[in-house]
């Protein structure tokens, strides 16, 4: 194994695990102030919305291929489906489409 | 009482491998990629699996192929790296308040397996966390990309690629389903969830802001605006009474 890699692997394991886990030491059995809490609470609705915008837009050239998944899975779940089945009705909606323009 | 106690554990942890499921089916197609862009940039097929199983971050995996590739060195790569995997900071800390465990050990042992995805995945689910649960969901995750990883070097090819330009959305969708109950339920998940969307767009493509920190910016903005906003609406409905 090239010794090179292997510095870089270990150097970006490292880099990558802190921020991990450096919040779980400095929080540990602490209880934070109110607001902060609430501002904790909301980060997992707004990580989504920046996770899937623009993400989802730029999966292909053709940003037919978002639009398209986009609206299949907003469907889909909104219709209260399992998580599972709507990423598989966007896969299958997005495979139809590649075969018509494809 | 025994029999009761000793069922609850390993049922968490089912649940949590089944939730991690549609997971773990997404990052099929991104790491057989990887594995495949990490043999044509020169690595072995140990070092690639090396670096699924000591990283385990799909974008700065894929980052580092890309210098690699361009010559850069390893401090840069490796700074790179950290600037991209930053915002695992805020997902941990929102994590922190919602699982149970108190074991310091144990939260470092799983904080390993903190992804965009084994994030959004616990922190939607109802309630509070359990240990097994986070196991579970990061088991399942942490397996298929691992693995994959290897196939992808392996085999050599990617999926055919109708298949794959399909399966890219396979994540994108994920997140949609995770997000839609609490959408419907609340209007604050609804502002919270939408400014970060425009947020993070203005920052990445008009602004151009590097794609690890406009994610977090775009957190932390949202999360942190509208939590004032709400304040000030609580306290004057408070008045109004």
């Amino acid at each position: 194994m090239n010794s090179t890699i292997l510095i870089m692997i270990v150097g970006m394991a490292v880099v990558t695990y802190l921020p991990r886990l450096i919040p779980f030491v400095m929080f540990q059995g602490k209880e934070l102030p109110p607001f902060v809490q609430a501002v904790l609470k909301n980060v997992p609705y707004a990580t989504l919305g920046a996770l899937i915008v623009p993400g989802i837009f730029l999966i292909n050239e053709d940003i037919m291929y978002g639009v398209i998944g986009a609206t299949v899975a907003f469907i889909v779940a909104y219709f209260g489906a399992n998580v599972i089945l709507v990423v598989i009705s966007s896969i299958v909606a997005l495979s139809v489409y590649s075969w018509l323009v494809g | 009482m025994a029999t009761t106690i000793a069922a609850r554990k390993p049922s968490s942890f089912r649940n949590g491998l089944q939730a991690g499921v549609s997971i773990a089916i997404g990052y099929i197609p991104i790491a057989i990629t990887f594995g495949l862009l990490a043999k044509s940039a020169g690595l072995t097929v140990s070092e690639t699996v090396l670096m699924s199983l000591l990283v385990f971050a799909g974008a700065a995996q894929y980052m580092s192929l890309n210098m690699i590739v361009l010559g850069s060195g390893v401090f840069e790569i490796v700074m790179t790296t950290f600037i991209l995997n930053i915002r695992h900071f805020l997902m941990s800390a929102s994590l922190n308040e919602k699982v149970e465990e108190k074991s310091l050990w144990k939260k470092s042992l799983f904080s390993f397996g903190i992804t965009d995805e084994t994030f959004s995945v616990s922190a939607t689910k109802e309630g509070t966390i359990q240990t097994g649960y986070m196991f579970g969901v990061i088991l399942i995750a942490y397996s298929s990309w691992v693995v994959s990883s290897g196939v992808g070097h392996v085999i050599g090819s990617s999926l055919p690629s109708s298949l794959q330009e399909s399966m890219a959305v396979a994540l994108y969708a994920m997140f949609v389903g995770l997000l839609m109950p609490s959408l419907k339920k609340h209007r604050k998940v609804v502002l919270l969830a939408g400014a970060a969307a425009i947020l993070n767009s203005v920052f990445s493509l008009v602004i151009g802001i590097a794609a690890g920190w406009s994610i977090v910016l775009a957190t932390i903005t949202s999360a942190v605006g509208i939590e004032i906003l709400y304040s000030k609406w609580s306290k004057e409905e408070n008045a109004d009474e």
